[in-house]
């Protein structure tokens, strides 16, 4: 048992392994980039993973590309452009902030203020209609009396 | 009133799924729409000479990105052999991650829909082209500019309602 509980815990690095052999001939600095790089790039065959997990042969083209440019002296930003021009700003994880992503922006916030207006007017209106039972004093006396 | 607030939410919410409905979230939309072709110079599979990007202007073509190992080319294949045959389109096959020899075998079993059959055996066409998944088609006019990409196989539907109207020129 603990001998199959040693080799589960081996698997993860069977995974990082895999995609291990596409840093080589990068320096620390570029290294570090191009972590960071395939790290916010979506792989478009399945779109939930980014380049740097997919192990879609897409993922690794854009991979190569990606470590191609960062070794021919591009920044971040010359490589993440490059990518969006061809595949749009679906392959950024991040979305940039324009006209057409306010509301993807936005949304969420709109959402919880929307949530706070109705939620302080349903407050309002439940103290108001409290508000509303007139207590007649001598009534509820005779009420209190009957019960003792 | 107030019970015509849920019915007005349950209004907007089918609307709103209504319409995510019919997108399908594979089908990214390429950003090359309007533009000029991407730059490309590769060798044709027959005989090996260059066939570049500026070798697509002057007429309206379709540009299929495909492959002998892909799947849905097999399903889109007798849609292009008709588009071809009966209407007389023009398709330069892009043949994407394959070899000669492959796709020379493929093209004598099916039949060839293409006009020219031009080699990316590395992909870098596909990779400046933004295909993420053959089989892609890209409609291009006389100018060499991209005006639509059909993302997976070409359908009929896809050939009559969206292409055909793009291709006015291409007519049996």
């Amino acid at each position: 048992m603990r001998v199959l509980l040693m080799l589960l815990a081996l698997l993860p690095m069977l995974a990082s392994a895999t995609n291990a052999a596409d840093i080589s001939g990068l320096n620390a600095e570029q290294e570090a980039r191009y972590r960071t790089l395939t790290n916010q790039l979506r792989c478009l065959v399945c779109q939930n993973q980014n380049i740097a997990d997919s192990d879609a042969p897409l993922a690794a083209d854009l991979r190569n590309q990606v470590k191609r440019q960062l070794l021919a002296g591009e920044s971040n930003q010359q490589i993440t452009d490059y990518l969006t021009e061809r595949y749009g700003d679906f392959v950024l994880y991040k979305p940039p902030f324009k006209a057409i992503t306010l509301l993807l922006w936005f949304g969420p916030v709109l959402l919880v203020l929307l949530a706070l207006g109705m939620a302080y007017a349903f407050a309002r209106r439940s103290r108001s209609t409290a508000k509303t039972v007139a207590v007649d004093e001598d009534k509820l006396r005779k009420l209190l009396e009957e019960n003792k | 009133m107030r019970y015509l607030i849920p019915v007005v939410v349950l209004a907007a919410l089918v609307v709103l799924f209504a319409f995510g409905l019919q997108h399908d979230p594979r089908e990214v939309p390429s950003p090359l729409i309007g533009k000029p072709a991407p730059a490309f110079n590769l060798k044709l599979l027959d005989d090996g000479t260059s066939y570049s990007n500026a070798d697509l202007k002057g007429r309206p073509v379709l540009v299929n990105f495909f492959a002998s190992w892909c799947e849905g080319c097999q399903v889109e294949h007798p849609v292009l052999l008709k588009l071809a045959r009966e209407f007389n389109v023009e398709i330069i096959g892009m043949d994407y991650k394959d070899k000669p020899e492959d796709v020379t075998n493929w093209l004598a079993r099916h039949g060839s829909p293409y006009r020219k059959v031009v080699m990316d055996e590395e992909g870098t066409a596909g990779l400046d082209w933004g295909v993420y998944g053959v089989p892609e088609t890209f409609v291009l006019d006389a100018a060499g500019t991209i005006v639509y990409k059909q993302i997976g196989p070409m359908t009929e539907q896809a050939w009559r309602e969206k292409i055909a109207p793009l291709m006015a020129g291409a007519k049996p």
